[in-house]
């Protein structure tokens, strides 16, 4: 046997075309690299070929295979379809979800080398980020995620049939408004269980079945104990106030919600929670994938598994992904996640294989460790984009990137002020800054519920921390605080208020009464 | 691991939301289909297509962050600046923040694409053409199968199995014909029966029964139906629309305007109807002639104004090209109005004793400048085919100043109604 012919015989795929045979020995040969070389721990893996259309369809429902019915998914739907049919924007080559089985789609007008590239990065790179990473462990449930989204499903097309599709839509619309707002941003006692939930409500429902006697609906009510005796302090205490997930607040709390309208604001949360993390490790996650598909690919191509020419079809796309355009290109628009991450942990990599005498000052931990998967396995497990930046920013990163701050000022009529650059001095701040932008307790509008005037006319109180002049969008605001009211039931107010606790400004909204219908049970 | 292929999963999954994505976007959807096809040729107009709409009402609001304040971002690629510069803002735009990461889409000027059928259904809503069913082929009628229930006879081609199976279980069950499970416990009973003379009265039953089985059989002729069709004529699927255009001098850019939307939504209404819908284009000032799309809205002529020549135009185009028996003809006519007067004469004779009866449908539309008086004296030929009108039903006329009169107008001639009302501007 030539030469040529045996390597020829250890190819994985020559060409483009492949088949499910092709696309079977491809995730072999990564998972026996993730696996046995890069030490990886992931759930079993599930691949599905999908069309365009259907890369379509589950971009318009966030990327879930199976969603419950709102028009929002239909705008989306058009939204990209209209971009996609002018050839403006491509279709991603796969979504993961994180489940377990971790379904990637792959799509199928991928090439052979592309279906590869993808497998590595999304069924071993980021399904081992959702594995381990801790933010996941802790907020979402890889288990119940398709169950329950099945019951959701489920669940809100049988209300439209006993409530009517426009009280649901309603429902629904004020809940997606509520929705960045919906999250525990601190862990709680429990950990969620989504497969809990299904039975959780069912049990609800056969109790109140149960329960439910007519006469009961007779008994004249009295005056309720007057509450005025119930000071500030016990009050907040007893509706756990401060609260700053809205929407769990109005599903415990809201007076005026029927049983099947709390149990919708509780999937919208839910649902919110379980992409929580997602939003808090964009470039985390994607910098995962990307070094874990590299050095796959890397590997494919030592072992000969993957043809040069293949090789440099991987490279073409590898590189547009990681493209980052510097500030003043007419292609800039912000940082590319892709690219920063990859470029830190192939920084941390060079920290921790050859590092320099700046690396071992700044990073004692890591530098000349020598083993960089095991630095960055711990690394992908135990932090989120903020910490990991204002850990891991190097400054040889910093010089590399050419990185500089501006601090824009609009009383500052001069003009726009650089405050740091790339040198020993703008470091720090630099980094600091960064990390900054990346965290979405900062960069994301801090709202509190904050008293709820009991025994008068029941008004929520609401206040937004602006710090820095950052007021709210008004007229968006002003909607959204009309669905709040509406979910109330009762008058809402919205007070901005900025770091020396000044009332800035002041948004009201009265219920429009849409949502109530039968107050009968209320 | 496992691998699904899903490409053969049914298509349209998010149809159902983007059905209800339009029902809400109902009014801007058609005021953007409305909008979108004033840029439009008329044969073009059917190619349904991307609209824009405005994105208020069917905003997903959240809370979020004004512009302003105070900034600070990172930027990579620095070349020149040192810390302490000061770069000035660019004019115009006043507290700015650098262009903003993942704003690059914003969806302010949401477009998205209609399919055909959603275009055009959003359009025509509920109009219906007038006499439509009227006109039938005589002589060389096509004929097209309709079902028509079902026969005793037939070719095997068109056997319905169902139907038959139907009938022959009743029969089976009317004549009590025997299950095979009957015979088969019969059968079990005589081979483990001991006594002699039992087992002969149960032989002799198991006989009948085979009897009866053979005598009453599983599907009788008598049980086999096929379905039967009817040949119906279709109606014919052809029609003509004829555009006559006063285009003298006193027919403004405007008015001309006007009378194109009318005549792309009548062109739009036919061919939802009509498979082939040819259109015929006539200006006239002292003498008519038939012009090509271009020319008729944007050509030059100069001229008086004698409406009788486009009637003789069309009355010739129609023997030569357009026989009635094949044809449905429309006729949409737009003018300022004027006419001369030795003219009057001879148009009403030409429009009531021959094109009226040819036509299935004759709109008139009489355009003003914007802004113009609708309600004022009427024209001479405005008062010439009022007068007409009350003696044929295919004559429909109205007045129209302003753009967004046009839809109104059509809707009101083309609207789902018998009895012709009496003409108001």
């Amino acid at each position: 046997m030539t030469q040529a012919a045996m390597q020829k015989n250890r190819l994985l795929f020559d060409g483009a075309d492949w088949d499910f045979t092709t696309l079977q020995r491809i995730h072999d040969a990564c998972e026996e690299i993730a696996i046995g070389e890069l030490g990886l721990d992931v759930y079993p893996n599930q691949i599905e070929v999908i069309t365009a259309e259907q890369m379509l369809d589950a971009y318009s429902s966030t990327g879930m295979p199976l969603f419950y019915r709102h028009w929002s998914f239909g705008k989306h739907f058009a939204h990209h379809e209209a971009f996609y049919r002018r050839g403006m924007r491509d279709l991603a080559y796969e979504i993961v979800i994180n489940s377990s089985p971790c379904i990637s789609y792959l799509m199928e007008e991928n090439t052979a080398t592309m279906q590869t590239l993808v497998i590595a990065h999304a069924a071993f790179g980021h399904n081992h980020f959702f594995k381990n990473n801790y933010l996941f462990k802790l907020w979402t449930d890889a288990e119940g995620i398709l169950d329950y989204l099945d019951f959701a499903k489920g669940y809100i097309a049988r209300c439209e049939e006993r409530y009517g599709e426009t009280a649901v839509e309603r429902t629904l619309d004020a809940a997606h408004a509520l929705m960045s707002h919906g999250v525990h941003r601190y862990a709680g006692k429990t950990r969620l269980d989504l497969r809990q939930e299904e039975k959780r409500q069912l049990e609800r429902r056969a109790h109140e079945e149960q329960m439910f006697n007519d006469l009961w609906r007779t008994v004249p009510t009295g005056r309720k104990r007057d509450a005025a005796d119930v000071d500030f302090e016990r009050r907040r205490a007893a509706l756990g106030l401060p609260q700053d997930n809205l929407l769990y607040f109005l599903e415990k709390s809201s007076p005026r919600l029927q049983p099947w309208q709390r149990e919708i604001l509780r999937i919208v949360r839910h649902v919110a929670q379980y992409f929580h993390p997602q939003r808090q490790t964009k470039v985390m996650n994607e910098g995962t994938a990307t070094y874990v598909h590299y050095q796959i690919m890397e590997r494919l191509h030592d072992r000969g598994q993957i043809s040069d020419g293949n090789y440099f079809e991987f490279l073409k796309s590898h590189t547009n992904v990681v493209f980052q355009p510097t500030y003043d290109d007419r292609r800039f628009s912000g940082f590319n996640p892709y690219a920063i991450g990859f470029a830190m942990m192939q920084d941390i990599e060079r920290i921790v294989t050859k590092p320099t005498d700046e690396d071992r000052e700044w990073f004692p931990d890591i530098a000349g460790r020598g083993d960089p998967m095991q630095v960055l396995r711990g690394i992908w497990a135990d932090y989120r984009d903020e910490s990991f930046i204002s850990q891991f920013l190097s400054p040889h990163l910093i010089r590399k990137w050419r990185l500089f701050q501006l601090y824009d000022d609009p009383q500052m009529s001069e003009g726009i002020l650089v405050s740091a650059i790339h040198d020993e001095r703008g470091y720090k701040r630099v980094r600091r800054q960064l990390a900054r932008e990346y965290d979405i307790g900062w960069t994301d509008p801090r709202i509190d519920i904050i008293d709820v005037d009991l025994a008068g006319d029941r008004r929520l109180l609401l206040q937004h921390r602006a710090p820095n002049d950052w007021v709210l969008e008004d007229s968006e605001t002003r909607q959204v605080l009309q669905h709040l009211a509406d979910l109330w039931g009762y008058d809402v107010m919205l007070q901005e208020i900025d770091s020396s606790e000044t009332v800035v400004k002041e948004h009201s909204a009265h219920p429009r009464e849409i949502l109530q219908k039968g107050d009968l049970f209320a | 691991m496992h691998i699904i292929d899903r490409r053969l999963n049914p298509r349209g999954k998010s149809l159902e939301n983007r059905q209800r994505f339009l029902r809400r976007a109902k009014e801007a959807v058609q005021q953007a289909v409305r909008r979108s096809l004033q840029s439009r040729s008329i044969r073009d107009v059917l190619d349904g297509g991307e609209v824009s709409l405005p994105i208020g009402g069917m905003g997903e609001p959240s809370f979020r962050r004004a512009e302003g304040g105070i900034t600070d971002h990172v930027l990579p690629g620095n070349r020149a600046f040192v810390e302490g510069d000061i770069i000035p803002r660019p004019p115009g735009q006043g507290a700015g923040r650098p262009k903003e990461a993942g704003q690059g889409d914003g969806e302010d000027g949401f477009r998205f694409v209609l399919t055909r059928e959603e275009f055009l259904s959003v359009f025509l809503d509920d109009l219906e053409l007038p006499e439509l069913a009227k006109r039938r082929l005589s002589e060389t009628e096509e004929m097209s199968p309709v079902r028509a229930g079902y026969s005793i006879s037939g070719s095997p081609s068109n056997l319905s199995i169902d139907r038959t199976t139907r009938l022959a279980m009743m029969r089976r069950i009317a004549l009590k014909r025997p299950k095979p499970a009957e015979i088969e416990a019969l059968q079990r009973q005589i081979e483990e029966s001991e006594d002699d003379e039992a087992r002969l009265a149960l032989e002799a039953e198991l006989k009948s029964l085979t009897d009866r089985i053979r005598r009453i059989p599983y599907v009788d002729p008598l049980d086999v139906r096929y379905r039967r069709f009817d040949n119906e004529p279709k109606p014919v699927a052809k029609a003509v629309m004829f555009c006559l255009m006063d285009v003298s001098g006193s027919m403004s850019e405007h008015m001309k305007d006007l009378a194109k939307r009318f005549y792309l939504l009548l062109y739009l209404f036919l061919s939802q109807r009509y498979e082939k819908v040819e259109i015929v284009f006539i200006r006239h000032t002292e003498k008519a002639e038939e012009v090509d799309e271009e020319t008729f809205f944007y050509g030059q002529a100069t001229g008086g104004t004698l409406v009788s020549s486009a009637l003789v135009a069309m009355r010739s185009i129609i023997a030569a090209r357009f026989d009635p028996t094949e044809w449905n003809i429309y006729a949409a006519q737009a003018s300022d109005g004027d006419n001369s007067y030795r003219d009057e004469a001879p148009t009403g004779h030409l429009l009531r004793h021959e094109i009226l009866p040819l036509c299935q449908y004759f709109a008139y539309i009489e355009v003003d400048e914007e802004g113009g008086d609708s309600l004022a004296s009427n024209s001479p030929l405005w008062r010439l085919y009022e007068s007409i009108r009350s003696s044929s039903a295919t004559l429909a006329m109205r007045k129209v100043c302003r753009k967004n009169e046009i839809f109104p107008v059509f809707h009101d001639l083309f609207q789902k109604r018998s009895t012709p009302t009496k003409a108001v501007p």
